[in-house]
């Protein structure tokens, strides 16, 4: 139980710490709505039957913006206080709060921006939203499970950035292959029991992936 | 000799499979035809990248709780090892898909996700030219290379089969199955994937030597 408690605490000063100074949530908001707003204005003359470049488009925007949000997770923090907070919580308890933080924040950041999604891309919203949303938060987690985990890679690697890039685009491309999919299927309208083959096998990546994580990260954290 | 024999049981093997996979005679299905021989030369080479790629997390496993520079080094020559054999297995399958799909590369799954898990590998060693420091470069590689080898599984073994590919055994396209029913091929398939798993084994042991000897006279 003394995992669950530091979990709980430090995603709580997780989100207290977003909550004083607003930086991420809002840089990375308005880099979604601008970037919707960039591709509406250069994309305005799609035709009805181009849904499938509506979805593949959503998709890069929220895995550009993912990228940016979540790798601040263990990027932007000084060695300090990396120190600090593994002297008081246990290496899987960072982890965990990191990737439960990052997938809240994702969930709020991908919420937001299908909204304003549909909202400008008016005349294709896809006929099965449910489905949709389902997709959208399948993909809100397991973009922050495999990208909290590269962070934490890249960033004990020293120059971050560009690595994080390299190091997640190969591991991230069967997922979002996956959600690609299961969000045409939603475009397309088609009934649910074609799409609990992807939904299987987002969760199962996703579990596979927090389970290496987890074994991996206490050889990380230690200099 | 009991160093040596499993050297030339490669050797044998792949010379037996080049003479015998391009004489021997093979069923004639449509589509394929003769370009069936191909499955001798082209399938084997991602048999030995598996091996490679499969030799190189355990011995990044290794490295993390021995803290050994030898286990790291064996991890990363087994890669470049591996990285040989896919891109080899890459440029078969397309000569091959040049003869029978009409282009080298027609951006099927297969193509994609091959070539995705190869970039995969790149990365591996990008990260480890990245670091300086050995020590550090041998614990963060490590972890990386565990970390992407399911997602290596996932792409090459899990994926394809939810898409929709032109590559024989896919998609009614007629393939390995149908193969079973002639044994001609198999006196060929099998030798060839056990030789050239053989062979590429040899391979990563003469890069680990090589490297080792490149390593102790920096020390000196």
């Amino acid at each position: 139980m003394q995992l669950a408690k530091e979990v709980k605490y430090l995603i709580h000063k997780e989100v207290l710490l977003e909550w004083r100074s607003k930086y991420t949530i809002n840089g990375i908001l308005l880099y979604v709505v601008s970037t919707i707003f960039t591709c509406y204005l250069s994309f305005v003359s799609l035709n009805e039957e181009e849904r499938l470049t509506w979805n593949a488009l959503f998709w890069i925007i929220m895995l550009f913006a993912s990228i940016n949000g979540v790798s601040k997770s263990f990027l932007q923090e000084t060695k300090g206080q990396q120190l600090y907070s593994y002297m008081l919580a246990s290496p899987a308890a960072v982890l965990i709060s990191k990737t439960v933080y990052n997938t809240l924040l994702m969930l709020v950041l991908t919420t937001v921006a299908l909204g304003f999604y549909t909202m400008v891309f008016n005349d294709y919203t896809p006929p099965d939203l449910l489905l949709y949303y389902v997709a959208v938060i399948m993909g809100s987690i397991s973009f922050s499970t495999v990208f909290t985990m590269v962070s934490a890679i890249a960033s004990k690697a020293g120059n971050g950035g560009m690595l994080m890039a390299i190091l997640s685009f190969p591991i991230i491309i069967p997922v979002l292959i996956l959600l690609i999919k299961l969000a045409k299927n939603a475009v397309d309208g088609l009934p649910w029991e074609n799409s609990y083959d992807e939904i299987g096998m987002l969760l199962l990546v996703n579990v596979l992936t927090v389970a290496t994580s987890l074994l991996l990260f206490p050889y990380l954290w230690r200099d | 000799m009991n160093k040596t024999w499993w050297k030339i049981l490669g050797s044998v093997l792949v010379i037996y499979t080049a003479i015998a996979g391009l004489l021997l005679g093979v069923p004639r299905l449509p589509i394929l035809n003769e370009s069936i021989r191909n499955l001798y030369f082209h399938v084997p080479m991602w048999f030995a990248m598996i091996v490679l790629f499969s030799i190189s997390v355990f011995y990044s496993i290794k490295s993390l709780s021995s803290k050994s520079e030898i286990d790291d080094m064996k991890a990363v020559e087994s890669v470049n090892a591996g990285i040989i054999f896919g891109l080899l297995g890459l440029v078969t399958g397309a000569i091959w898909a040049k003869y029978t799909w009409g282009q080298f590369w027609s951006f099927d799954p297969k193509q994609n996700f091959a070539a995705i898990s190869v970039l995969l590998y790149f990365a591996y060693l990008i990260l480890r030219n990245a670091i300086d420091e050995e020590q550090k470069r041998a614990k963060i590689s490590a972890i990386y290379n565990i970390f992407a080898f399911p997602m290596m599984v996932v792409l090459l073994f899990v994926l394809p089969r939810l898409k929709d590919s032109l590559h024989p055994g896919n998609g009614g396209n007629p393939g390995f199955n149908s193969y079973d029913l002639d044994s001609r091929m198999r006196m060929v398939f099998y030798p060839a994937c056990l030789g050239w798993i053989l062979i590429g084994y040899w391979v990563y042991t003469i890069r680990f030597r090589l490297r080792l000897l490149e390593n102790k006279q920096q020390t000196n």
